[in-house]
């Protein structure tokens, strides 16, 4: 199948106050259109700035994104992003902010009624429609996440870019919203991008687990295919040999290759300041 | 047992929102009576709760009175009229309008109509001001030293010199309004416009950054962009502002009347103040409870207007 998305040589430099912070050094990736993929590594080391990048929220210091063999500089609803935080407008209802979403994309594309069919169509596609005329504050973090879901759905976009979309949720729901999203990407074949911290749902939902290596300067470590046939059955797989060797080969990348080794501050606080400052004066 | 707990809970929540205030009312018109009946002024006795509540009765009878000379005064004027056209049928008709004296009443809608139009000026230019200071960075490095010197003037130093340019510049022969209401008018538009371009920006300048993503994301234009997302995100804030404004105005519409003896409130307390009659004073008291009142209700009402308007209930509390 051909590269839809081709994210190429990416650098990522962040100015700060202390000096640039390099967080992205050499981010290769080339995405064939339909594949699930899942982007997996320790806190703070950066899927977030590539999704951003990907999306153009961000700019990359160096290197840059090319859908379809072409640089994109500007965000765009062929990027749909589904945000960490559901990042819904609570002024709106969530029948509102998908209209939002369609009206801007489709805007000389659709009637006024196929634009309603094609909201509610969205809505039915999250199982939400009984929720249509509520606002976010009325419905649970599960309901909000999944009209962001719907809400980029509804943009027909050519990437599906999604940054913890079920972080924040319970168990029960995670799995449920999983299902369904399996379900939905099945149905439509969407090219997924989706940031996890979760190895079973990487392993569950994805073509290929791209596993990133500690930041600073983070870059691709591994990238492991998964070659499980859909539909994929969480209970089945339980018990299947080659999701518990992906599983345990995802673990060993993160709990043994990239261990993470945290910084536990001393019970002085002032002591890395003093070490800083000493260090400058030998500068 | 569990009764007697359901009682005292209901008790309680009823003394909150009820006696509470009641009791505090009653003990404020206790202490009031009592200290005023101490006061000796040149003008006879500080006035109390009841020489209040004597000269609302006398404000209102001495509007109604008004009222009835006003209407006397047209109805005359008309038939007056009539027999002249009877007469003469080429005759013009001449319609004088009533000038008579204004009553507290009629001073309490002047002063009202003054408030609201200088905000609604204030707001006009504070809200979309506000916005394009917040959306650009440079117009607020640009405008930010502007406002934080001009914010601190009291409206009142403003007034001569309004005053003097509304004269010089507002000169029609047959003027649409009254010098005095555009003087004071934009005495008051001058004080409220700060709170409002000061919150409006600040609303616009913290909005949520996910808001904003959302809207690049979707490739919203500039002002679909305004319209759809900075203007709902800033409601509540520009609300604030809002309600700080007209809290404001109505402080400075008074005292800029007072000042500049423009009809309204002001003018009637000061006309009072120089007229020193005995009665002078309890009407003084009046017109300052008064004052207090309409100022009261104009927060609420502003607030009530947010209930309906603004998204974020929690903000729109007290
Ligand atoms: N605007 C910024 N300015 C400076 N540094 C930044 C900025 N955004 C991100 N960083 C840094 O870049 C690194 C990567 O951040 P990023 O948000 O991409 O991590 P992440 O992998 O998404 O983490 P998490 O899993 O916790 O969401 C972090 O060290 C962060 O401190
Ligand atoms: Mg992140």
């Amino acid at each position: 199948m051909s590269i839809i998305l081709d994210i190429s040589k990416v650098d990522m430099v962040f100015p700060t106050p202390k000096g640039d912070f390099t967080a992205l050094q050499g981010v290769d990736l080339q995405i064939k259109k339909g594949e699930f993929i899942s982007l997996i590594g320790h806190s703070g080391c950066g899927k977030s700035t590539v999704l951003n990048i990907v999306a153009c929220l961000h700019k990359a210091t160096k290197g840059g994104v090319l859908l379809h063999n072409k640089e994109v500089t500007e965000p765009g609803p062929e990027r749909a992003v589904v945000f960490q935080n559901h990042s819904l407008l609570p002024w709106l209802t969530a029948y509102q902010n998908i209209e939002l979403a369609v009206k801007q994309v489709f805007k000389n594309k659709m009637s006024k009624a196929e634009m309603k069919e094609w909201i509610e169509h969205n809505l039915r596609l999250v199982h939400m429609d009984h929720a249509r005329d509520k606002r976010p504050d009325e419905i649970s973090g599960g309901m909000k996440q999944r009209i962001g879901i719907a809400r980029a759905l509804s943009m027909k976009p050519e990437i599906l870019l999604m940054d913890e979309p079920f972080g924040a949720l319970d168990a029960l729901t995670r799995a449920h919203m999983q299902d369904s999203l399996m379900e939905i990407q099945q149905k439509l074949n969407n090219t997924v991008i989706m940031i996890t911290h979760d190895v079973d749902e990487a392993v569950l939902l994805s073509d290929r687990i791209v596993m990133m290596t500690n930041g600073p300067a983070a870059t691709i470590g591994e990238i492991l295919d998964v070659n499980l046939p859909h539909p994929r059955n969480r209970l089945a797989l339980a018990e299947d040999m080659e999701y518990n060797r992906l599983r345990s080969a995802v673990l060993t990348f993160l709990y043994e290759k990239q261990r993470k080794v945290e910084v536990i501050p001393p019970p002085e606080a002032s002591k890395p300041d003093e070490t800083e400052q000493v260090k400058s004066s030998v500068a | 047992m569990n009764i007697k707990k359901l009682i005292m809970t209901y008790i309680s929540a009823k003394a909150q929102t009820f006696i509470l205030p009641l009791a505090g009312i009653c003990c404020f018109l206790l202490l009031w009576s009592l200290t005023a009946s101490s006061i000796d002024t040149s003008l006879g006795k500080f006035p109390g709760p009841s020489a209040v509540a004597t000269q609302v009765g006398n404000l209102i009878t001495e509007h109604n009175a008004e009222r009835v000379k006003k209407d006397a005064f047209y109805l005359r004027q008309d038939q007056r009229n009539q027999t002249r056209m009877a007469k003469d049928p080429s005759y013009q008709p001449k319609e004088r309008t009533y000038t008579g004296k204004e009553t507290f009443i009629d001073q309490i809608f002047t002063s009202l109509i003054t408030v609201l139009s200088g905000f609604l000026l204030a707001a006009v230019i504070a809200i979309p001001l506000g916005i394009a200071i917040g959306l650009s960075p440079t117009l607020n490095s640009a405008i930010n030293p502007i406002i934080q010197i001009f914010k601190p003037v009291s409206p009142l130093a403003w007034l001569p010199l309004v005053t003097m340019v509304v004269s010089s510049v507002y000169v029609s022969v047959d003027p649409m309004f009254a010098k005095s209401f555009i003087t004071s008018l934009i005495t008051v538009t001058l004080c409220s416009l700060w709170p409002m371009v000061i919150n409006t920006s600040f609303g616009v300048i913290s909005m949520n950054q996910d808001w904003v993503n959302v809207s690049q994301v979707l490739s919203l234009p500039k002002l679909v962009h305004i319209q759809k997302i900075v203007l709902p995100a800033s409601i509540p804030a520009i609300f604030t502002g809002m309600r700080m404004s007209l809290g404001i105005a109505w402080m400075v519409l008074i005292a800029a009347e007072m000042l500049a003896q423009n009809p309204g409130l002001g003018k009637f307390v000061w006309d009072e103040f120089q007229n020193g009659s005995s009665q002078s004073l309890s009407r003084i008291m009046t017109a300052v409870l008064a004052i207090g009142l309409i100022g009261y209700l104009l927060d609420r009402s502003m607030l009530q207007l947010q209930k309906m308007l603004s998204w974020d209930k929690s903000s729109a509390q007290l």
